[in-house]
């Protein structure tokens, strides 16, 4: 058995929407590199709709694929929809993710949630604060944890 | 093009191991305690091979105990050295940050047991230095365990001298030869080597099969209880096609040790400067001492794991000390311990070559490893920071 379903593999192979957006709208980047894993997604948005989405990752396979599953998720769709992006979508879209390699898809939501925010934020529009500071289940703090929960 | 590049993994199996073992596997079934012909002739097959391995090694027969491989050697070398300090009066043991997990938590069992563990760091160049270890000696010193080589960068340390500094001090020196056997010469004798462990499956041996050496005097302590097997040292039926496999690979390989490290360090060396040419990339260790088949090297701004999916795609397999490959956070224990940073840690690649390999298939390595740097680093933000000067390139 591979360690990737093939949709993962697929997405890494052949991603979409990688690359940047010139003056983008929205930019979140999330991660960091003593880790091992950022994500950076750029959003173009028009009448709260998304345009366009473009990623660049920094990270292994599943990054790399969550990243792209994410930006194709949330293309042309509303920003409240983009909002209700959770994790395990992300990862059910990639039919199942390795149970270490979860916090990619959290990554994924995160660097989304990060660029609408910054998106609100630049436009001084009002958003609902409780929308971004959920904490996502089966989140994993490596600056607590150190290792992953299911690391023997 | 296929390019089998992870021999410090594991090796496929040599045409003389399978054709030792395969009809032993039919015919020499016996059970070398029985006293019977067919056990007695299984009991000749073992006591032949233990001599041929003791004398790949520079060892005495008597002085070689089969086991399942490379880490049961090492644990059961480190238990039994602890032992015999015990029984002294002697509680702390040297080694270093780089070694084998089999090594690494074998020690940190042993720190539960009372006694005091001293890791010593490791050279920025993934070498140890003599000094160091006569430095940290104490009379209250059991133990001191130095690999001959290491697993992730390929340097070779200083054995001999270290065995001789443990030697003049009446402290058991260990070495975990895993990497070493069958690939650079290792003479027990010469090197004044107490106890060394060595794994078949490196040599293109079998997996499941290994040595432990232990000079005569050293008592060993049991991992396995049961039976007489192995001098009363190791219990369980032995595994006499295995352990035939092993004797005969590792003969080939001390047998053709020059030829076969000529034409590996070759491969070696067409790969090393290939790849010195991606810019911000660095080889990992000293480039000499070196084991004659290994590279490993760091790309400032991509991550390892993707780098082998991306190369497996390209029919060349090959292994990383990314976290992502190794199922925890860290990267490599190896590559923090050479001082190599945490983001930088993460873009390693380790590529490990054999005799079979050839100049044709490095040439292959390099310019596919170019293209998948190349195009990882195209989709990095990190790599897009470091480029427009948003963040400074550290190598």
């Amino acid at each position: 058995m591979a360690l990737y379903s093939e949709t993962v593999m697929d997405h890494f192979r052949h991603p979409r929407n990688v690359g940047v957006i010139e003056n983008p709208d929205g930019v979140g980047e999330v991660g960091n590199a003593v880790c091992g894993d950022i994500m950076k997604i750029y959003l173009k948005i028009d009448n709260d709709i998304i345009t366009d989405v473009k990623f660049e990752t920094f990270g292994c396979g599943s990054a790399i694929a969550s990243s792209s599953m994410a930006t194709e998720l949330i293309k042309g769709k509303p920003l409240s929809e983009a909002l209700k992006l959770t994790n395990k979508a992300v990862a059910e879209a990639l039919d199942g993710l390795p149970a270490y390699k979860m916090h990619c898809s959290v990554l994924a939501e995160e660097a989304i949630k990060a660029a609408i925010l910054d998106y609100y934020k630049k436009n001084n529009i009002p958003y609902d604060e409780k929308q971004f500071s959920e904490k996502k289940e089966g989140y994993f703090d490596p600056e607590a944890d150190g290792t992953y929960p299911d690391k023997k | 093009m296929n390019v089998y590049a992870d021999n410090a993994a594991t090796t496929a199996m040599s045409e003389t191991a399978l054709n030792t073992m395969i009809p032993l596997l039919k015919t020499g079934y016996g059970n070398a305690s029985s006293l019977y012909g067919v056990g007695q002739t299984a009991k000749e097959y073992l006591e032949n091979a233990r001599k041929t391995v003791a004398d790949c090694l520079g060892a005495k027969p008597n002085e070689i105990y089969f086991t399942s491989g490379g880490s049961e050697a090492d644990n059961q070398a480190l238990l039994s050295a602890a032992m015999i300090g015990k029984r002294k009066g002697k509680t702390q043991i040297i080694s270093t940050k780089f070694e084998h997990h089999a090594v690494l938590h074998s020690l940190d069992r042993l720190k539960t047991m009372g006694f005091d563990i001293v890791l010593l760091d490791v050279n920025s160049d993934g070498i140890v230095r003599p000094e160091q270890v006569a430095e940290a000696i104490t009379d209250n010193t059991c133990l001191v365990s130095v690999m001959y080589a290491n697993n992730e960068i390929g340097t070779i340390q200083p054995i001999r001298e270290i065995g001789k500094i443990c030697r003049e001090k009446g402290v058991i020196f260990h070495t975990d030869a895993v990497q070493a056997a069958g690939h650079i010469p290792v003479n027990v004798a010469d090197d004044n080597i107490d106890m060394l462990s060595v794994s078949a499956h490196k040599f293109h041996g079998p997996k499941g099969v290994g040595v432990l050496y232990a000079k005569t005097g050293i008592r060993l302590t049991n991992l396995i209880e049961g039976g007489a097997q192995e001098r009363g040292k190791r219990a369980g039926t032995e595994n006499v096609p295995g352990i035939c496999a092993m004797a005969a690979a590792l003969k080939e390989a001390c047998d053709n040790m020059e030829e076969n490290s000529k034409k590996v360090s070759a491969i070696r060396d067409r790969v090393i400067d290939g790849l010195s040419e991606i810019p911000h990339s660095r080889l990992n260790g000293a480039r000499s001492p070196r084991l004659p088949g290994n590279v490993n090297f760091c790309f400032e701004g991509i991550e390892g794991e993707s780098i082998l999916l991306k190369l497996d795609d390209l029919g060349i397999q090959a292994s990383s000390g990314s976290a992502c490959t190794s199922g925890s956070l860290d990267p490599s224990h190896v590559l923090l311990a050479i001082g190599v940073p945490h983001e930088i840690a993460h873009g390693s690649l380790r590529l490990t070559f054999c005799e079979t390999n050839t100049l044709e298939q490095a040439d292959y390595v390099v310019k596919s490893v170019k293209e998948v740097v190349n195009y990882l680093r195209n989709m990095s933000p990190v790599w897009r920071d470091l480029e427009t000067g948003v963040a400074k390139h550290i190598i």
